[in-house]
Formats: C-alpha cells, structure tokens, sequence
C-alpha cells in the first residue's frame, strides 16, 4: 500500500505543526518533552532509497530546528536515526514482497513496531538530549530526561497508529 | 577511476550520513553561543507569523487572566503614582520626567515560549519596526525575564532567564551585595545566585533585585526572594537559591526596556578601558 507523495507532504506539515504548536509547550516540571516527529521517519515506506531517507531526515530535522531556535540539533539527530534505519529493517526479517510497505502496526504486527520503535526513540532522544547540554556534567540528569522522554514519545507514537489506521 | 565510482556508489548512503551530520555539528557549534544566534531563529518572519497566528486562538482562552493581571498591575501603579505626588511637589515633576527619562519602555506580547528545555527562548510581536535592538531588557509586572538576542522587522527572540547561557547580575536588596544570578536547569522557579561572600547574613524571604550595574537593567527590578541558603566548608562563597518572582509558565504581555543613554555610557566605558 504505497501512498502519493503529496500524503507525504501532508504528513510532514502535520507532524512538524504538532511537535511546534503542541509538544514543544506541554510543561511537566520543566524536563519532560516528547519528539513526536521522529514517526515521520519511521513511516517512510520500507524501500526508500537511503539516501533520500537521510535528505528527508536532514529536513525535518532543521524544520523543527528553526522554530524552536536550535540550530543543528534535531537534524543531527534525525538524521542519525534515518542512517540506523535500513539496518533495522535489514536484521527485522522482512520478506521481499513486503518491501514497498510502510513499517506500521497494521502491516507488520505490534511486537515488531513496538521493537522497532523503541530503538530507534532511544537513539535520538539519547543523542538529542547528550548534543544538546554538550556536556557529561549532569550525567544522570540527562539521562532520566531521555529515558523518561522517549517513554513519553513511544506512547504518543503508538497511540497515533492506532488513530491514523484505524478501519 | 572506475574503482572510486565503485567505492563511491557502495557507500553513498554513508558518504552523504557524513556529509549531513558535518553540516548539522557546523549549524551547532556556530550559531549556538550566544551572541552569535543570527542564523536560524523564530524571528524569522515565517516562524514569527506562524506563532502569532497560533497565538491568537490561545490567548482568547486566557483574555480573563490576562485581564486581571493589567487591573492588579495598574493599581499598585496608581497607588506608587499617588505616594510620588504627595512627596514630589507638582511644579518640579515635569522636569524629571521629561528631559530625564532614561529608559523607554516598549510593550510586546509574548508569542512563542517555553520552559522544558535546557535553553529557553522567547518569540515577541515586536521588532526593529517598533524600536526594538538586541541588548535589550524584558521585564513584566512581576519581576525580570530576559533579554533580545535577535531582531527582524516585525518579530525578535529574547533569551528567557531560564537559559543556561546567561546570567544576570543581582544583589541582594537588603545588604546591596552582587552576584550573578543563573537558572540551573531544572526547576522553571529557581535560580541560583553566587559569588556572595560567606560573612553576608543572608535569611530566606530576603528579596533580590538586579544591580543596575549593566545598562540593560534599572536597578531593583524584581527577581525573587531567597529560598535556601547553603555554605559548603572551604568555600568563600555561599550557595543562594532564590525563588523567581515571574510566572515563566504563563508569560502574555511583557515591557522592552530601552536605555536612551546606552551609547553614552558606553563611551565613557570605553574611555577607561583605553587608558
């Protein structure tokens, strides 16, 4: 079940608007705040060319860049997980005549997208979070923040499937 | 040759990872510090237009908050306005007013904000059309909140005092002794002042204030009150946690503070930094 690219485009502003108008302003006691727009990257169809992948990644990474006055951080760390990507799906097991789907919970099953999820959340919120205090000096701070971030998103992402595919 | 193109087209997808990620820690590394935020920013007047229409829808739910603060503001205005009077004799009122005004004071609305991450910034509706530069003071009816970093013609980003990369310089209003004053990044309401030596007797419910020693704050504007005080052994200095005063979690309409004698005092400044 592929999509027209302009479902992409649609997909992209909504996400982007979300994570700006939305998550960036929720405020539990000043350390909580969940990257909903990583599930752009993990919807993109299973055999999309890397490097496209890394260029889409690039894009919406510096978009949410702009608005919230972070320059670099969150395409650096968006385009580490679009890099990671195709090595997940690699060792995931998917047979070939799945390639042109989309690795959602409705075409390969919750087990396997809550696996795929966590990884790749873990990943970029452990980076995001690491680049953007630039330092191990509250270590564990920082690390209580990601974990707890990701636990955040992961919900988000999960309850977003179920609302996007619902029948 | 053939074996490059080769090499190349096997590993193009990491070549280009590469090249990204370059380009991201270039972003990161020259347009984070401070000064220097001139590249990317929600002053910009896409993003600028994008808050503020958002906004718009937002603070209709909040009109009646808002609208009690301006009254509460306005009347212990009113009251400062009525006690002046009564010291002041009216006929030498117009002179200190007038020709002696040294701050201009702009109101901006606050269009984008936020307090959850480690470095928090502010969006205003106001920019170089309204006189707005960077260097300048944000101030609201309950105490200080930040300072402009850039401007566009419409919008400007402030850095919020929830922003690691900026510290103001405070003192403590009863004893007059100064210190900086930095957000230490995990709780919104409190800021840490240092570099108060350990003989200042310092109580919690002790007010601080800024110094006025730099030329984007007045003196004594509010910043908070003390909360804990704590003296680490072989330390000169106490640790001073203190309670902001500003409500960074509900932020609608602040005042710019422009210094009209900001050039002139940087002159004299720099005089001595010649000699």
């Amino acid at each position: 079940m592929n999509k027209r690219p302009d479902w992409y485009i649609v997909f992209f502003i909504v996400v982007v608007l979300i994570q700006i108008l939305f998550l960036n302003k929720l405020q539990f006691n000043g350390f909580l705040i969940p990257y909903f727009y990583v599930l752009f990257i993990m919807l993109m169809p299973v055999n999309i060319p890397r490097a496209m992948l890394l260029v889409l990644a690039f894009i919406l990474g510096i978009s949410i860049d702009i608005f919230s006055s972070t320059p670099g951080i969150h395409a650096s760390a968006t385009v580490l997980i679009a890099f990671i990507r195709p090595f997940m799906i690699d060792t995931s097991g998917i047979e070939d005549q799945e390639k042109g789907m989309i690795p959602s919970i409705q075409n390969f099953g919750f087990l396997w997208f809550l696996k795929y999820a966590v990884v790749l959340i873990i990943i970029h919120h452990f980076f995001l979070f690491f680049i953007e205090v630039f330092s191990f000096k509250a270590f564990f701070f920082t690390l209580l923040r990601s974990v707890l971030s990701s636990i955040f998103t992961l919900v988000l992402i999960v309850i977003s499937q179920f609302l996007i595919y619902r029948k | 040759m053939r074996n490059l193109l080769n090499f190349l087209y096997r590993y193009h997808a990491f070549i280009l990872f590469l090249l990204l990620e370059l380009l991201c820690f270039t972003l990161i590394f020259k347009y984070n510090s401070f000064q220097r935020a001139r590249f990317l920013n929600s002053s910009n007047q896409i993003t600028g237009l994008v808050y503020r229409n958002f906004h718009s829808a937002e603070e209709f739910f909040a009109l009646r908050k808002i609208n009690d603060r301006l009254a509460i503001e306005n009347s212990n205005l009113r009251s400062q306005l009525l006690s002046m009077s009564e010291k002041m004799p009216l006929s030498i009122s117009p002179l200190i007013n007038d020709s002696n005004e040294v701050y201009r004071v702009v109101p901006a609305k606050v269009i984008n904000n936020s307090v959850n991450t480690q470095y928090n910034y502010i969006t205003l509706d106001k920019g170089s059309n309204d006189g707005i530069k960077p260097d300048m003071g944000i101030v609201c009816p309950d105490g200080l909140v930040g300072v402009v970093v850039n401007v566009s013609k419409n919008y400007s980003t402030a850095l919020s005092l929830l922003n690691g990369r900026w510290s103001v310089n405070a003192k403590l209003a009863r004893s007059n002794h100064f210190g900086p004053l930095q957000w230490e990044g995990f709780n919104p309401y409190i800021a840490e002042l240092n570099e108060i030596p350990y003989h200042v007797k310092v109580e919690p419910d002790d007010e601080v204030v800024t110094s006025g020693y730099s030329v984007i704050f007045p003196e004594g504007v509010m910043i908070g009150k003390v909360v804990k005080v704590e003296h680490e052994k072989g330390d000169n200095f106490q640790k001073i946690w203190v309670q902001l005063s500003t409500d960074f979690r509900s932020l609608y309409y602040v005042y710019v503070l422009d210094n009209t004698q900001k050039s002139e005092l940087k002159e004299i400044e720099e005089l001595i930094q010649d000699e």
